[in-house]
């Protein structure tokens, strides 16, 4: 009756090897799309070295679900370019063009004026109550590059959540479950 | 081993490894392209020239601007942006940029072309400076890719004067 025994436990202890094995796995994925995130938020210099384009105001230039590369370098934001900031009382930032720029003399503190493209009148209704200009603090940071169409993934999964549980659930199932 | 899951992986990290490669050649690209746009731009009339009751000066101006930005566009433009802006110094501004028109061109065809216009966007100053201001008028474009880096550029034009008196 020992030899059961014996391999029963050599099976048992195989499985939670296999099992330990796997979660170590499931969590480098985790930790590395973290360090990669991480990474870009360092060497762009913009808490969000990434963001996608919600609406339609910047077409036919940038369309709903594309994706954008920020960087937030020490140059000073100058008319033209494209940056996305935030607005007091508004969670998701704006991506919009610089249309006016005033800079201090003595402190170098900018006042920006922004505007869609395709938005027929400047920002200032979609500022905060009573604010006329943004400032350096308001901005994550300027457009540096384009990519069309990647950004539907998370437009998707963060409109029909159900998605992400399938998919995220998918996932896990076949990280587990992989004999390799 | 050579399962439909472990298959179809491989293709699909295939596919966006090449997609990836491609998109980065296109954007490489777009530096051979060495670009030489002309513009002038004219200050035509003064239309307006007068102090807002919150003490800022606000002018308005009829410019003709014509452009010949066809130089630009590439394979992998989809099209530039391109805005007039009046630059200038006060003595509490180191620079004030303001925008005053702007146009999008969607293809190489649109890209030479002149406009008479007015000030699309008020031409306002923090302040009132502009009386007897120098100023310059500079065209800038803004080259939006169909994938990769974006461009951008200027041409200054200096040597424009506001007049001395409101009218």
């Amino acid at each position: 009756m020992g030899w059961i025994g014996e391999s029963v436990e050599s099976i048992r202890s195989l499985q939670i090897r296999h099992l330990l094995t796997q979660i170590v796995s499931l969590g480098m994925i985790v930790t590395s799309a973290l360090i990669i995130w991480k990474g870009l938020m360092c060497i762009t210099g913009s808490e969000s070295p990434v963001v996608v384009v919600l609406s339609g105001s910047m077409e036919p230039g940038f369309k709903r679900g594309d994706i954008l590369f920020l960087h937030m370098s020490k140059d000073p934001i100058r008319a033209g370019e494209i940056v996305v900031f935030h607005v007091d009382g508004r969670e998701i930032p704006i991506v919009h063009r610089v249309i006016k720029v005033h800079e201090r003399q003595d402190t170098g503190e900018v006042d920006i004026l922004t505007k869609g493209d395709n938005n027929f009148g400047d920002d200032r209704l979609l500022y905060a109550h009573g604010q006329l200009w943004l400032q350096q603090h308001h901005i994550m940071g300027r457009a540096v590059g384009f990519l069309p169409y990647v950004g539907w993934v998370t437009i998707i999964m963060t409109e029909k959540p159900i998605i992400k549980y399938l998919l995220i659930g998918a996932l896990g199932l076949l990280v587990i479950t992989s004999k390799e | 081993m050579h399962s439909f899951g472990y298959r179809a992986n491989a293709l699909v990290t295939f596919a966006v490894t090449i997609l990836a490669a491609m998109c980065s050649l296109a954007s490489l690209s777009d530096n051979f392209n060495v670009p030489t746009p002309t513009a002038d731009v004219k200050v035509l009339n003064i239309n307006w020239f007068q102090k807002q009751p919150n003490g800022n000066d606000e002018v308005s101006l009829t410019l003709n601007i014509s452009v010949d930005l066809s130089s630009m566009f590439t394979w992998n433009t989809k099209q530039v942006f391109v805005f007039v802006a009046a630059e200038y110094e006060t003595p509490q501004n180191a620079l004030n940029q303001v925008s005053l028109w702007d146009g999008i061109i969607p293809s190489k065809e649109h890209a030479k072309f002149w406009i008479h216009t007015t000030n699309k966007y008020r031409f306002i100053d923090q302040g009132s400076n502009l009386r007897g201001k120098d100023f310059n008028l500079t065209l800038h474009w803004h080259v939006m890719p169909k994938t990769g880096k974006m461009f951008a550029d200027k041409i200054v034009k200096s040597g424009y004067h506001l007049p001395e008196e409101y009218r």
